[in-house]
């Protein structure tokens, strides 16, 4: 399994990334000048801030010479998560429906949170169970989702009751495309990787993108912490 | 003779006649437009260190795994496997006073370019706030707008802001702290210094361009008192863009890496001016600048503001004329604005161009070293310098343990940081295994697989009260903070924040909290790897609380045995272990009470309190306790009401009738004591190394304290909590 992941000027968790898909396959960075996806089996749009986002959260990333080649692999069916500002520059892009707004107490907010797994049946979420709970960091302050004629069959996480601090519609924490290959989700699953900083939870979406794409394999290039 | 109007232009930018004088002597003419504002800077407080430069020379910076120490950037320490820490603190006060989203933002934003500038990538942020009391409208403002400035910036920017700490007190009220501190971390062998080196390298600027943004900061803000029409200063704030920084501090790494530096350094106060000369004193060196060269903000700039600007988000490095491409171009993939503006020379004389025409010449020497250095005139205040706090808890209810306890749960001092903290992303770099309120310090995982903690400490109101014992608390309790999640400490940071020392009763503040100091780090063994200092605190209503604060880096083996505050398991008796001697004098309790500051605190046992920390760090690592947490604010039954929140358990405390003084016992402050939780025999065998009093056992859902088998405290942790969430609704 061969992850990449996007790096934008602005990207703040392209590295804790790398790291999560390192656990469960082989993790390439991929600049945002580049067009080159480099045979990759997966694009993660990683969370941060691309270009400041001091437009519009996404708006400017969406127009990045990489976008284009995400764009035409998810067409082609390719996997692509995009996590917190990742989830924004996909609804920029128009990969995945809604859009994402201030959260209502206009305040950023970083708390572990808990998800409700509503559709188990995708290529994230086919390691879960329906209904099963996910202990998952948020951390954003444009996180509340909106899109009043969503299809409800496109809500793959809910937050848990008492979860939902943003004010997102119905308490969406993360939604596919119609085909299912596009997951945008607000918390960060790849901060919920690793017991000693908090929880595993997050490992499950990068396992099922594995198992979805049916690349296994050895993982022969972890990526341990460094500069 | 001299026209007068040199001396008072000098006198305008904040410096003496005599000192100008002094710049006269060294020219051996009088100073034109460029060098005087070079001077005027250079020798201010905020760049020259005048008034503290003697005292800071007594602090010991020695250490078996001292890397660098003052001088540099930031400091930094040996943490094994050939990795390195880097770390520093630093104020931002007077900027944050007038304009707090700014002030504390950029307050953020200078001190990770302290650390990236040694090539450390920056993996942590603290800070340490003061404000007047939260009643206050003003601030109420500060608070909310510091915070979401140092919000914006480390969140955007990308690294973690792990802890930290706030206090409300009156003195604060017009002249607020905000102090951060940055970690980072390094190879070793990767460190780079910032003396410039080797006659024909250039100088090449990069990040953003320079504007008319900060023109005198170092000086006019952070070098005088704060006065009435300080809103006038809004000029002199800076503004902070932590995208523009992102890629300056991604580029500066990678510069780095690949090996095209000499030299690195950050442009901070003074900018231009100090960076450059700095660079130029350290290495030896003479620079010639072309202020014509440099990218601008904004047409028709003085060659005198290019070169103090303050503008935010710029680097200066030296490289070899053959990596001048290399830089570039790395510049161009970061698309951060690099241009060579000038070249190192062996004449050891700042030397300003604009374009042909030579604008300053100044001895490097002159401008760097040769400020006057000051004599404080110490002398003990006669009578009291501050006021009575307020009374906010009546008499009667100071003597019930449950109402003192309720009280201070909630006051603003003790009450849950959580509707702060919450707007710092304290998770980004996937190394954070202790958040904040889990642990008494932040715990980081390090690419080797140790990890480090990182506390940040300081109590304006005890070092009122006594600023020598008050500074040596200081740095116990940071240490205390470590030794509760089993780390050791390796280094130590401070940042002295002082009224005008030139005050006889200020320099005294001064000179006994670092002695204070000096004798804490002394003891433990722990250098100072640098710091700054911040005085002329001083509002119209005169001066701050004394305020050092301390940073810490330690380190702790095996992060799987880091320590919790938390109470973890129904049953493990309760105990406080160390030399505690409790005491109300200067405690949260005599605040709420409104007592006056006392002149002096109890004497502390040095060795015993550092044995204490021993102790606990030993049956931390060894995974003994369930839980550590130090007795601070509030004293003992504070202490143990925070472990039954942190853990959602309760507890049920029998205290027997040779207790003395209820109250003191339970809410008496001082150094060395924590409350631990664990098996009863692990209780008993730190009995052997440290004092063990066993005072209950964790059980149920609500706080009890008994005496001669009689309940004194019962109350549900459903209202601790909600006696606990008191800043919460200050944000509501």
């Amino acid at each position: 399994m061969k992850f990449g992941v996007l790096q934008f000027p602005g990207s703040c968790d392209d590295r804790d990334a790398q790291l999560a898909c390192a656990r469960v396959g082989e993790a390439v960075m991929l600049w945002h000048g580049d067009r080159d996806l480099q045979g990759v089996d997966a694009v993660v749009v990683p969370g941060g801030f691309s270009y400041g986002d001091y437009l519009r959260a996404g708006a400017i990333a969406r127009f990045s010479p990489i976008m284009e080649s995400v764009i035409a692999f998810a067409n082609d069916g390719g996997l692509v998560l995009g996590i917190c500002n990742g989830f924004q520059v996909l609804c920029e892009a128009h990969l995945l429906p809604g859009a994402l707004l201030p959260n209502t107490e206009l305040r950023f907010v970083c708390r572990q949170v808990e998800l409700e797994v509503v559709d188990a049946d995708t290529p994230f979420t086919n390691l879960c169970a329906p209904g099963e709970r996910l202990s998952i960091p948020a951390k954003h302050m444009t996180g509340r989702f909106h899109a009043p004629d969503l299809d409800p069959d496109l809500v793959v996480v809910r937050y848990a009751t008492g979860h939902c601090f943003n004010g997102s519609q119905d308490e969406i924490a993360g939604v596919r495309n119609a085909a299912g290959n596009v997951f945008g989700l607000m918390p960060h699953p790849e901060h919920a990787v690793d017991p000693l900083t908090g929880s595993v939870d997050g490992l499950r979406v990068f396992e099922s993108m594995a198992r979805a794409a049916g690349v296994t394999g050895p993982n022969t290039a972890a990526v341990s912490h460094t500069r | 003779m001299r026209p007068e109007s040199g001396a008072a232009k000098a006198v305008a930018l904040g410096l003496t006649e005599a000192e100008y004088d002094g710049i006269v002597d060294r020219l051996e003419r009088e100073p034109n437009q460029v060098e005087l504002a070079m001077f005027s800077l250079m020798w201010s407080e905020h760049c020259a260190y005048k008034h503290s430069k003697k005292l800071l020379r007594t602090l010991p910076t020695e250490g078996p795994r001292l890397v660098l120490g003052p001088g540099e950037n930031a400091g930094a320490v040996d943490v094994g496997d050939g990795w390195s820490v880097a770390f520093k603190v630093e104020s931002h006060n007077h900027p944050s006073a007038v304009e707090p989203f700014q002030g504390a933002a950029t307050g953020v934003g200078g001190i990770l370019r302290d650390v990236f500038a040694i090539g450390a990538r920056p993996i942590a942020v603290l800070d340490s706030l003061r404000f007047g009391e939260p009643t206050s409208e003003r601030s109420r403002y500060l608070l909310d707008h510091a915070v979401a400035g140092i919000g914006h910036y480390g969140n955007s920017i990308g690294v973690a802001t792990v802890g930290g700490e706030v206090y409300f007190e009156a003195p604060y009220e017009q002249n607020c702290l905000v102090n951060a501190m940055c970690v980072g971390l390094v190879r070793t062998e990767a460190l780079i210094r910032s003396a410039a080196a080797g006659v024909g390298n250039q100088l090449v600027l990069f990040g953003a361009s320079t504007g008319r943004d900060g023109i005198g900061g170092a000086s006019v803000l952070a070098s005088a008192e704060l006065g009435e029409a300080d809103d006038d200063k809004r000029p002199t704030v800076q503004i902070g863009d932590p995208f523009e920084e992102k890629k300056l501090l991604e580029c500066s790494l990678e510069l780095l890496d690949r090996g095209l530096l000499v030299a690195l350094q950050d442009l901070g106060a003074a900018g231009l001016t100090s960076s450059s000369s700095e660079m130029a004193s350290k290495g030896g060196v003479g620079l010639e600048i072309d202020v014509r060269k440099v990218p601008l903000r904004e047409p028709g700039m003085a060659p005198f503001e290019i070169m103090v600007s303050e503008s935010q988000e710029r680097m200066l490095c030296v490289c070899e004329p053959a990596n001048v491409e290399a830089v570039l171009e790395v510049c161009a993939r970061w698309e951060v604005g690099g241009t060579v503006i000038g070249e190192i020379t062996d004449t050891r004389r700042m030397v300003i161009r604009d374009g042909g025409e030579v604008v300053g010449d100044m001895p490097v020497e002159a401008l760097v070293d040769d400020c006057p250095l000051y004599d404080l005139e110490p002398a003990r205040p006669a009578a009291p310098l501050y006021a009575a706090p307020a009374v906010t808890l009546a008499a009667a209810d100071a003597d019930d343990p449950s109402a003192a306890l309720l009280a201070l749960l909630g006051s603003p001092n003790i009450a849950s940081r959580r509707a702060l903290f919450e707007q710092y992303d304290a998770l980004v770099g996937s190394r954070t295994v202790r958040r904040p309120e889990t642990a008494d310090a932040a715990v980081l995982l390090m690419p080797h697989g140790s990890a480090i903690a990182v506390s940040i400490d300081g109590s304006g109101r005890r070092v009122a009260a006594d600023p020598y014992r008050g500074a040596v608390e200081a740095v116990l309790e940071c240490a205390a903070n470590l030794a509760c999640v089993g780390a050791e400490p390796l280094g130590l940071t401070n940042c002295l924040n002082f009224g005008n020392p030139e005050k006889p009763h200020i320099a005294w503040q001064l000179t006994e909290a670092v002695r204070g100091l000096g004798d804490a780090c002394r003891a433990l063994d722990v250098p100072v790897v640098g710091g700054n200092v911040s005085l002329y605190n001083e509002g119209g209503g005169g001066p701050i609380y004394p305020t050092p604060v301390v940073g810490m880096v330690g380190e702790l083996p095996d992060p799987l045995h880091a320590g919790r505050t938390g109470f973890a398991r129904e049953g493990d008796a309760i105990a406080v272990a160390g030399p505690l001697r409790p005491s109300l004098a200067a405690s949260e309790l005599a605040k709420l009470r409104g007592d006056a500051l006392p002149d002096a605190l109890a004497e502390i046992d040095v060795a015993a309190v550092r044995a204490a920390h021993g102790a606990i760090r030993d049956a931390v690592r060894a995974g003994r306790l369930s839980s550590a947490h130090d007795v601070a604010e509030g004293g003992v039954l504070v202490a143990v009401a925070e472990c039954c929140l942190a853990g959602d358990l309760g507890a049920l405390l029998e205290l027997g009738d040779d207790a003395g003084d209820l109250v003191t016992r339970l809410f008496g402050e001082g150094a060395g004591g924590f409350v631990v939780s664990g098996p009863a025999d692990a209780l008993r065998a730190l009995a052997d190394r440290v004092p063990v009093e066993v005072i209950g056992r964790v059980e149920g859902g609500s706080l009890r304290v008994t005496l001669d088998g009689e309940d004194r405290v019962a109350l549900e942790l459903a209202r601790l909590r909600a006696a606990h969430g008191a800043l919460a609704e200050l944000f509501a």
